[in-house]
């Protein structure tokens, strides 16, 4: 009997933290930059003690390993290391910013929307603005309404931004390298209940392109899209359906900006259903938008209305009990599915 | 201090930079009125002191912020004059194709990181394009240009704070014209001396008389010196006073004490006369300069009126770099 060896696990954080040390080492113009990012390491005059990486840990060793020149701890000021982020990256930087959790955006939006998105429109092309802004969204972990939200639909919803929302941790290190050797502004979402999932690691030098989808299982009976924890929703509710003979097709979007319409739609035709599940703030959406897009492409094509299963149009809320009941479930698609093909 | 012979030569290069400004904007103002220009735009007549000043203190690698009362600065640091007036007039030979306009004059090949629609985000951007320029090994240094007003804004402090921190070439200039848009000075700030900003950050906050054109050059000097010696951020505060209102067709109702430093003293007259009393410049010489300049300003609006308007077609160039798929 041959040998199967047990393929090596990774999670999230390995995946982004490979990719970054991957990136850092074949260019010196990627830098590393935000709060507590080395934070822990005590400054050049004192011994270093271990880096935190930022509060998941992303980041750790980085500032042993690069040294602070291209690990930079930066006050607690979003608006001013985000500004600088945007100048360092049309100076000819490739900066990789983390935005703690990405709840903070309200103090640091004009440097995302009205600088980075805007001055190579605006300037007729005279910059690239390569940099990428790592954040922290989602519920599950009783983080309450200020820790816990997703909002990449605002930023999808800004020409000029690219929004990446990995669901493992091999495309998580795949869509970074990606992100990173982007020339332009990439919001690059780590759902914090993903950190520390365990997939298959991916081998070094491993590249997931944006703007593609993935079918993260097959089935000819109705289209579930997710993002990222969401695929998880969707493969979960797909398990069971097939337990009642209904076959479900699982894409995971992975890139919000650019959109594979495209990849959506092909899983669409073929099965003739779609719904959506997804956990940020319903409405004006990228589940709505989805939606939309699909009616105006497919209409003739769809069997039965779409359907979205969504949070609330509330706040995440704050204990385990509300906040279960705050976020979709396998147990609705599930139901949702069962009333499609009724 | 500078010898006679080189003196002169940096006044009169001085009084050329403030002229130009004043001919430029006094011919965008007057064609502003006539209709020919889209959009809204800001004047910084009154100001020129200031950005010819801190420009003349500048290298060509070094680089600025600017405001939407930008325009002397682009000009003042080396724009092409003809250049910026296509591009305030929307057209495509504009330094941006027509696509930014008077507020948002982009010209990177000259330094200029950009004049801003958005109060106080210049300062994060200059933090950023002078650690950019530190990693690779330039000494060259970054002015932010602000508005009294933008000195009470919190991303112009992160941005004080962050410079000083990281001890980054970044000149911080205010230039204090008694008015924060409408709201006197008094009204937006309790503090007299803006410059006092500074010491929250630990670095040095000078004050300048902004109508002495020389005396900007010289402060600025001081403050460009130390951020390319790599003694980190300065603040500059330059008082002066704009003549128009804060855009093109404010009445203006309001106006400053006659006590405040600037009332009544013109940075264009005041050169012009210590050039002509004091150092014994022959009138015609000068006046030839202004003719000079007169004939490019002319020629820059000329070169704006015939330039054609951007196609429709390009509306959706340059969203990305890395094109989507």
């Amino acid at each position: 009997m041959a040998h199967v060896a047990k393929q090596e696990q990774m999670d999230m954080r390995d995946g982004i933290s490979r990719a970054l040390i991957e990136a850092m080492e074949s260019d010196p113009a990627v830098i590393v930059l935000g709060e507590d990012v080395a934070g822990g390491a005590g400054t050049e005059e004192y011994d270093v003690v271990g880096s935190w990486g930022g509060v998941f840990g992303v980041t750790a060793g980085l500032a042993e390993r690069f040294g602070r020149d291209r690990v930079l701890d930066t006050p607690l000021a979003e608006s001013a290391f985000m500004g600088a982020a945007v100048g360092a990256a049309i100076g000819g930087m490739r900066p990789v910013a983390e935005l703690m959790f990405v709840d903070f955006f309200g103090v640091c939006l004009d440097p995302i929307m009205n600088q980075a998105s805007k001055v190579r429109y605006m300037s007729g092309g005279q910059v690239k603005v390569p940099m990428v802004i790592r954040t922290a969204f989602g519920a599950g972990l009783c983080a309450s309404s200020q820790h816990s939200g997703s909002y990449y639909s605002i930023f999808a919803h800004l020409p000029g931004v690219k929004v990446v929302v990995p669901s493992n941790p091999a495309d998580a290190q795949g869509l970074m390298i990606s992100s990173i050797r982007d020339d332009d502004l990439v919001i690059f979402f780590e759902h914090k209940a993903l950190y520390y999932q365990k997939g298959p690691a991916a081998e070094p030098g491993h590249v997931v392109p944006l703007g593609k989808c993935a079918v993260a299982r097959e089935g000819a009976d109705v289209t579930l899209v997710g993002v990222g924890r969401t695929v998880l929703t969707g493969l979960e509710a797909a398990g069971s359906l097939a337990d009642q003979g209904v076959e479900c097709e699982v894409v995971d979007l992975r890139t919000i900006v650019p959109l594979d319409l495209d990849g959506v739609l092909a899983s669409v035709r073929k099965t003739g259903r779609l719904l959506v599940v997804d956990e940020d703030n319903s409405r004006c959406s990228v589940a709505t938008d989805l939606v939309a897009q699909v009616c105006e492409r497919a209409f003739a094509e769809l069997k039965a209305a779409p359907a979205m299963v969504l949070p609330p149009n509330v706040p995440v809320p704050f204990g385990p009990g509300l906040e279960a009941a705050y976020m979709p479930t396998a147990a609705t698609v599930t139901d949702r599915v069962l009333n499609m093909l009724a | 201090m500078l010898s006679t012979d080189q003196d002169v030569a940096v006044k009169r290069d001085l009084l050329r930079r403030m002229m130009l400004i004043r001919e430029f904007e006094t011919v965008v103002s007057k064609n502003f009125a006539k209709g020919e220009i889209p959009g809204f735009t800001h004047m910084s007549l009154g100001q020129e002191g200031v950005a010819a000043g801190v420009c003349a203190a500048l290298e060509p690698r070094d680089m600025l912020t600017s405001t939407h009362r930008g325009h002397g600065h682009c000009i003042g640091k080396g724009s092409d004059p003809a250049r910026v007036m296509a591009e305030i007039y929307g057209r495509v030979d504009g330094v941006c194709g027509g696509r930014a306009g008077s507020m948002h004059i982009y010209d990177f090949e000259n330094g200029v990181l950009g004049m801003n629609g958005i109060i106080g985000s210049g300062g994060g951007l200059a933090c950023g394009a002078a650690l950019a320029a530190r990693h690779r090994r330039s000494d060259a240094v970054v002015v932010v240009f602000m508005g009294d007003g933008a000195t009470d804004h919190g991303a112009t402090h992160e941005a004080m704070n962050l410079a000083a921190v990281w001890k980054l070439p970044v000149v911080f200039v205010i230039e204090n014209n008694g008015y924060s848009e409408g709201t006197p000075l008094a009204s937006h700030t309790t503090i007299e001396r803006l410059a006092d900003r500074a010491a929250a950050y630990g670095m040095p906050g000078e004050r300048v008389d902004g109508q002495d054109v020389v005396a900007v050059l010289n402060a600025a000097s001081r403050a460009v010196g130390r951020a390319r010696a790599g003694e980190g951020p300065s603040v500059l505060e330059a008082i002066t006073t704009r003549y128009h209102g804060h855009f093109e067709g404010d009445a203006k109702k309001y106006t400053l004490p006659e006590s405040w430093p600037a009332t009544g003293r013109d940075p264009i007259d005041l050169l012009r006369r210590a050039l002509l009393e004091e150092d014994g410049v022959a009138e015609p010489d000068l006046d030839d300069d202004n003719a000079r300049i007169c004939q490019q300003i002319q020629d820059a609006l000329d070169f704006a009126r015939n330039s054609p308007w951007p196609a429709a077609e390009c509306l959706l160039d340059h969203l990305f770099a890395t094109p989507e798929e």
